[in-house]
């Protein structure tokens, strides 16, 4: 039984993780240091998400992709320039803040009007991917707020494998303590799912798919709609970076055997 | 005045997590703090008197339950009908939770529901002048934040060993039932089970004293000019038997097997720790062959005791975030500290 799903992947960009960051203090709340200037990527649990959506597109004839994605218009651009050459999408853009600083619920309810309005939307057919947190604001709280918001009461996180089985249902594998997955069958769509790593390999460039995409990525850019994130009732009384830097004891020139009793009689302290 | 309301659900075996007397003890500093609150706790499950009983002798004047073999399963359809429902039901305004994979994945629903906020990952908690902050860390644990919001009900996931766990005792609670009516739309989804590794292949142990994490340095080639990967297999996982450790990886070393190179078959992403991956917390670290700068570090963000094991000396995995470098061949090291943790535990 073959479904055509209609795969909404959330996610946006963050900062190139290899950066130094900075907080600073600006007229909005905190931000970063030279923020707009900092090389940014596609964040990278949402990757894994677009990764996966696509493979259970290629996998269900008819299905389809689209990457709703907020952050600010240049940055956006910039990144799509690469991760349009992965694999086949339709982007949705929204020209706002991508911070980690912006609050989840503002998000959210900016992410599922932006879902709601896709062409041809059919909730039964649905199933919103995203990243189970971001390397950003890392709260791993907007896509649950963003299916409550479409209606969607099944609803699974830390996610690593999904399985389209014969009958339709899926079955989901979502990361749980030590270790360990849960393993939980779903009847079928709608359904949304916070990818962890996943198991698929980061696609390598396809100038051709980079072409088709971009046909549909630069009007996107163009019509992104503005949107503001207020963060109401939100106020940030510090954001800093960790003090604490260790004086390191350097031990040079120590025989194994003398290093093994040192850590031996440190690991049973 | 704040209504704070602890949500809890039982294991399997109808005990309470610590995780859960780590939110306990948060709410109860939060409720000491601030005049006229009251402090409250809600428990799902399949039965949940045994556990109100266990933690009875706590700060809170109410305890509300809901039951059912419906809630027993980890599924996001019940447990936030369930979570709505008892917050209703406490009218709360503060909701404290432990950010167990469970709640984790229900809490963010939960404020959305009661049209609040959710903040998750919490550290900190903190009252004063009536105003409570919570303190959390962004950009993969790169900076810390404190916060304060307005806007209730107020949803705060608190991270599982960020807190010491309340040690209030047992004794006789008595739990006012939540009746929770479900639609067919909220049983959709079956729990069928879980999947593990043998038990002598886990690897990863919350509870372990001590996190153990290798890089990439016992992939590559060593002074002979030829890897060891069978022989650091075997030291690894000597290791963390003797040790009892859990063992965490850098993203370099996870990814060299996802790649379908035969480099550490037992290492999957679930051990990755870092940027991209999990910031454990356990009482010591001990890193070997790692190396990078400040990115790659946050790993052991929460890791109090750290000694490191590097042929660089300047290693910045190392300098100014371990307590003690070692500057040695970790292949050498890791053989004898294996013999001597044999030996120990043969005496």
């Amino acid at each position: 039984m073959s479904i055509a799903y209609q795969i909404v992947v959330c996610g946006s960009i963050v900062p190139d993780p290899l950066q130094t960051l900075e907080p600073v203090a600006s007229p909005t709340g905190p931000a970063l240091k030279n923020e707009m200037m900092l090389p940014a990527v596609l964040d990278p649990w949402a990757g894994h998400a677009l990764f996966e959506a696509a493979n259970l597109a290629k996998n269900s004839p008819g299905s389809k992709v689209w990457l709703v994605a907020l952050g600010p218009k240049a940055k956006l651009q910039q990144v799509m320039m690469t991760v349009a050459q992965k694999v086949p999408f339709e982007l949705v853009a929204l020209d706002g803040s991508s911070s980690g600083f912006t609050d989840a619920t503002e998000t959210a309810a900016a992410l599922a009007e932006a879902i709601a309005a896709i062409p041809g939307f059919d909730q039964s057919k649905l199933l919103v991917f995203g990243g189970w947190e971001s390397a950003s604001r890392g709260a791993g709280a907007t896509l649950q707020m963003v299916g409550e918001r479409l209606g969607i009461l099944d609803q699974f996180q830390g996610v690593d494998e999904l399985k389209v089985n014969a009958d339709g249902s899926l079955e989901i594998l979502e990361r749980i303590e030590g270790g360990k997955h849960q393993v939980s069958r779903c009847a079928s769509a709608p359904a949304v799912l916070g990818w962890a790593t996943g198991n698929l390999p980061e696609p390598k460039n396809n100038p051709q798919v980079g072409m088709v995409n971009m046909r549909t990525v630069m009007p996107a850019l163009q019509k992104a709609k503005p949107t503001q994130l207020a963060g109401a009732g939100l106020s940030f009384a510090s954001v800093a970076l960790p003090k604490q830097r260790r004086e390191t004891q350097i031990v040079k020139d120590q025989a194994p055997d003398a290093i093994a009793k040192e850590i031996v009689a440190w690991i049973k302290q | 005045m704040e209504t704070i309301l602890v949500l809890a659900h039982t294991e399997a075996d109808g005990s309470l997590a610590r995780s859960v007397r780590e939110a306990l003890h948060a709410a109860a500093t939060l409720h000491k703090s601030l005049a006229g609150s009251k402090l409250v706790v809600g428990l799902i499950g399949d039965k949940v008197q045994t556990a109100a009983n266990s933690i009875a002798a706590s700060p809170a004047t109410k305890y509300f339950g809901v039951t059912g073999a419906d809630f027993t399963q980890s599924r996001y359809a019940t447990d936030v009908a369930a979570a709505e429902a008892i917050s209703q039901a406490g009218q709360a305004t503060v909701i404290v939770a432990p950010a167990t994979s469970r709640w984790a994945r229900v809490l963010p629903g939960v404020a959305q529901r009661l049209g609040g906020r959710a903040d998750t990952h919490v550290t900190g908690v903190a009252a004063a002048d009536g105003k409570i902050s919570v303190s959390r860390w962004y950009y993969r644990q790169r900076m810390e934040g404190t916060l304060t919001r307005t806007l209730r009900p107020w949803v705060i996931g608190i991270d599982p060993g960020s807190q010491t766990a309340c040690d209030c005792g047992a004794g006789a609670a008595v739990v006012e039932m939540v009746a929770v009516t479900l639609t067919d739309a909220a049983r959709r989804t079956t729990v069928v089970g879980l999947r593990e590794p043998q038990a002598d292949a886990q690897t990863i142990r919350p509870d372990a004293q001590l996190l153990f994490v290798t890089g990439a340095g016992w992939t590559k080639k060593q002074a002979d000019g030829q890897t060891h990967v069978p022989e650091a297999e075997k030291l690894i996982l000597g290791f963390l038997k003797q040790a009892r450790a859990s063992l965490g990886s850098s993203k370099s070393l996870v990814d060299l097997g996802g790649e379908g190179q035969t480099v550490l078959p037992f290492l999957s992403h679930l051990n990755q720790i870092g940027q991209t991956g999990a910031t454990p917390r356990h009482a010591k670290g001990l890193s070997t062959c790692c190396h990078g700068e400040e990115p790659h570090t946050v790993g052991w963000r929460f890791i109090n005791e750290r000694r490191a094991i590097s042929l660089d000396p300047n290693c910045g995995w190392a300098r100014g975030k371990a307590d003690v470098l070692y500057v040695a061949d970790a292949f050498a090291v890791i053989t004898k500290v294996n013999e001597l943790l044999a030996a120990g535990s043969a005496a």
